[in-house]
């Protein structure tokens, strides 16, 4: 028996031993054959069967896997499958139909081993045929044709074999070279298929050429916008405008058509102006332009301004009877430094507008006139100025239509100017044939609308006539209403004809109540009370004054009561059932004018020559004026005319060098009546009156005047008016 | 044919400027239109282009704020005080009046 260790060991040693069985590999044979139980070195081969050749003895390998007899006897179960282990088992593809990725149902199980590409091409083939073909031989069995070449050559050789033998290499090589020769004449040359070569032609291209050209850039220009809700409006404006300009026009005639188009190419010739005349004709312009004037001019007398709006003298507090009046704006103009102020009025419709009359009061020095038209907004310069020829004595803003100014002159015409309108001349005017006064107008004043509704105005004047003159259809109509006789006939010799002159009517004034009455003072110093109704007939007269009556003036809220002021330096106040003046002031100077606040019923100012200004408030002080002051700048300066701002605490003061001065009414002035509690506060008018009315029942009463002036305030009731003195 | 027989209104509003130009503390005056030209001017002219191309936007601005509150109302006037000076602005349909005026001293 080999040993053991002969086995294990290389072949070697089994060389030793002589016949060397062929080393098989052990897996090589069954494993479960007799043969194939190896165990370890360390076990017998106990199964193993004595074999008497040695050769076929099992020769272990030294790297075999050594594996226990357990695991030896261990059945493996192979099963031997079409699958392909390498395959892989999880292959997805995604689906468009389902948007996901599926794994494919069945996995190609194929494993190819080897593969390789041939080109051989069967000869059947059309490809093989074609090739054939190509190769320049026909299809026919090669063989036969490779044969009857080498017959052919072989003959050839055999033939030329006869003639050299020597030329036998010669003979090899025509072989060889006839060979490839025949072979070619016969068939073509095979063309290598991966050589070939191009044929290629060109056209012939035409060269390329650019054309270019530049035309005129069209102008452009951006165009940038926002639109806002105010551009939409704008726009939505336009076109309703539009269409109502195509409206009036379509119901226009056509003749009117033209007309309108020759305006249109006039305004057309017009337009060609300068930029400046551009601007100028622009009237929104002219609107803007005025605004900046009068903005810079708040800016120079923002103090007045101020002092306008807010400034309340504070010492009021501490005098109780006494007042003070603020200078605030100066007006002038550089024409009427040598006029005099001969009129105040205040516009009836924009409370900072007022006219300003001038003229002169020098019977000798007679010039031209003007009439400037201030506002508080500016106080440089009026708004509209009219240069009249003669003097301008007064005026009158009627009440309603607060564009029409009537005007009295010195040389006794009148004339009514519309201040809308763009000229200077006035609208109306009379003439000596239409019932100019032959003597300078006093005081004009509007009155209402006539039953046919036209406007119409009275004048006073020193010839005595009080007329009426009424505009009718563009046309000045007057008519007389009074003629002011003097009740006592100058002093005539006998033997002349009396003549009855008439009186020199110098103010008139209508009840604000009763429109039919009024009263006119004259140069006599009488007073007048007269109807429109009663031509020829006064209704009564007062003995008024010495001298004449500058100015009277009815109570704006009590019916009865009117105040009169006249050169003789006094100034009274009368009820006109009574020829007594109730109250009497002396002021020391010619009085100019006075006139009654608009806001209260007891309180007036009066002007006097030298200067100054008084201001009573009957509620306060019956008997001492509240205020005295000096307003004129320049000495020697007279006061000539007053006026109350409806709306405003501000009096106006025009004199005699030109200027018109404006002051504020201090508080103390513009007091109302205090009321107690319990009492209902009475505003208006009624009020006023009855405020009236209480001081007069003091005056009436002699016993009261006598004891001190108590505040009627402090009285209840009303006592009624006992007729005495 | 305007051009040489003035209209009253020209005379007025030549004289408004007249008057305007020669007030008191008022030391800059321009009217610009719209479309960029001057009208008048009485500062020199690099800074009256500033001037107006700033204050026109600034005008516009203040214009569109105003009716875009209130599509009826529109803007009349406005002013700018500053240290120096203050300027008046009169934004208008087709002009602009801008004017420098000193401030007042107290």
């Amino acid at each position: 028996m080999p040993t053991r260790g002969g086995l294990e060991k290389k072949s070697t040693q089994a060389v030793v031993n002589g016949s060397v069985p062929a080393p098989r590999r052990t897996s090589q044979l069954p494993r479960n054959s007799i043969m194939g139980n190896f165990r370890d070195d360390e076990q017998d081969f106990g199964n193993m069967p004595e074999l008497s050749d040695e050769a076929l003895r099992p020769i272990r390998p030294d790297d075999q896997l050594k594996l226990t007899e357990a695991e030896l006897n261990e059945e493996h179960t192979r099963i031997l499958t079409t699958r392909n282990p390498q395959a892989a088992e999880n292959i997805v593809r995604y689906s468009y139909k389902d948007r996901m990725y599926k794994p494919i149902p069945h996995i190609d199980q194929l494993a190819i081993h080897f593969q390789l590409d041939g080109n051989l091409i069967l000869r059947d083939s059309d490809e093989g045929r074609r090739q054939i073909a190509r190769d320049g031989g026909e299809y026919s069995i090669d063989d036969d044709e490779e044969e009857e070449e080498d017959i052919q050559t072989t003959i050839a050789a055999t033939e030329i074999d006869e003639d050299a033998a020597a030329k036998e290499g010669d003979e090899d090589e025509e072989e060889k070279s006839q060979k490839p020769s025949a072979v070619v004449s016969k068939t073509k040359k095979l063309t290598n298929q991966f050589n070939f070569s191009e044929r290629a032609s060109q056209t012939y291209n035409n060269p390329c050429r650019d054309r270019e050209t530049f035309v005129e850039q069209t102008p452009r220009a951006v165009f940038s916008d926002n639109v806002s809700q105010w551009a939409i409006f704008d726009a939505y404006n336009e076109d309703y405008d539009l269409q109502q300009k195509v409206k009036e026009k379509e119901q226009k005639k056509i003749l009117a058509k033209k007309d309108e188009e020759k305006k249109k190419k006039f305004v057309a010739v017009d337009l060609s102006g300068d930029d400046m005349a551009k601007y100028a004709r622009s009237k929104a312009a002219s609107v803007s332009l005025k605004i900046i004037e009068r903005m810079i001019n708040q800016n120079t007398f923002d103090e007045i301004a101020q002092d306008f709006k807010y400034w309340e003298d504070a010492a009021d507090e501490y005098r109780e009877q006494e007042g003070s009046l603020l200078p605030l704006w100066n007006f002038q103009y550089e024409l009427t430094k040598k006029l005099s102020c001969t009129h105040l009025t205040w516009n009836s419709q924009y409370s900072d507008m007022f006219a300003v009359a001038f003229g002169s009061y020098d019977f000798l020095k007679q010039a031209h006139g003007i009439i400037l038209i201030f506002s508080l907004k500016n106080p440089s310069f009026p708004e509209y100025i009219y240069q009249t020829e003669s003097g301008v004595m007064c005026l009158d803003f009627h009440h309603t239509h607060s564009n029409l100014l009537c005007c009295g002159f010195y040389d006794g015409s009148v004339a009514v100017y519309n201040v809308a309108d763009d000229t200077k001349r006035p609208k109306y005017q009379s003439s000596a044939r239409n019932g100019k006064h032959t003597d300078p107008v006093w005081q004009v004043r509007w009155q209402k609308d006539d039953l046919d509704a036209n406007f119409n105005f009275y004048s006073v004047s020193s010839d005595g006539r009080v007329v009426c003159w009424t505009i009718v259809k563009s046309d000045l109509m007057y008519h007389d209403i009074v003629q002011l006789k003097l009740e006592q006939a100058v002093e005539e010799p006998e033997e002349a004809v009396p003549l009855t002159t008439l009186g020199c009517g110098t103010c008139f004034d209508f009840n604000k109540q009763q429109d039919y009455l009024f009263i006119v003072g004259t140069e006599e110093g009488k007073i007048h009370k007269c109807s429109k109704s009663y031509n020829n007939q006064f209704l009564d007269t007062f003995d008024a004054h010495h001298m004449a009556v500058y100015a009277v003036r009815w109570n704006c809220f009590h019916p009865k009561i009117f105040i009169s002021c006249s050169a003789d330096w006094t100034v009274k106040i009368w009820d006109i059932n009574y020829k007594v003046p109730l109250f009497v002031y002396d002021l020391g100077s010619a009085v100019g004018d006075v006139a009654w606040a608009p806001y209260s019923s007891t309180v007036f100012a009066a002007c006097t020559a030298d200067g100054k200004i008084f201001v009573f408030d009957l509620n306060v002080n019956k008997y001492e004026a509240l205020t005295e002051q000096i307003v004129v700048q320049k000495k020697r300066t007279k006061l000539t005319h007053i006026a109350f701002n409806q709306k405003h605490p501000v009096l106006l003061a025009g004199d005699d060098r030109g200027n018109v001065t404006s002051l504020k009414l201090s508080p103390n002035l513009r007091k109302k009546p205090k009321v107690k509690k319990g009492q209902d506060v009475n505003e208006g008018p009624e009020a006023e009156s009855v405020k009236l009315d209480k001081i007069l029942a003091l005056i009436r009463d002699p016993d009261d005047t006598k004891s001190k002036a108590v505040p009627p305030q402090q009285q209840i009731g009303t006592t009624p008016l006992s007729a005495t003195s | 044919m305007s051009t040489t027989v003035p209209s009253t209104q020209q005379i007025e509003v030549e004289e408004t400027i007249k008057r305007i130009q020669t007030h008191k503390g008022v030391h800059g005056f321009v009217i610009v239109s719209n479309d960029g030209s001057f009208v008048r001017s009485t500062i020199d002219n690099s800074t009256t282009m500033s001037l107006t191309g700033l204050i026109r936007t600034l005008s516009d601005k203040a214009k569109s704020c105003v009716r875009d509150l209130d599509p009826q109302n529109d803007l009349t006037f406005f002013r700018i005080r500053t240290k120096k000076q203050e300027i008046l602005v009169a934004p208008d349909k087709d002009y602009l009046t801008i004017v420098l005026q000193a401030n007042e001293q107290h």
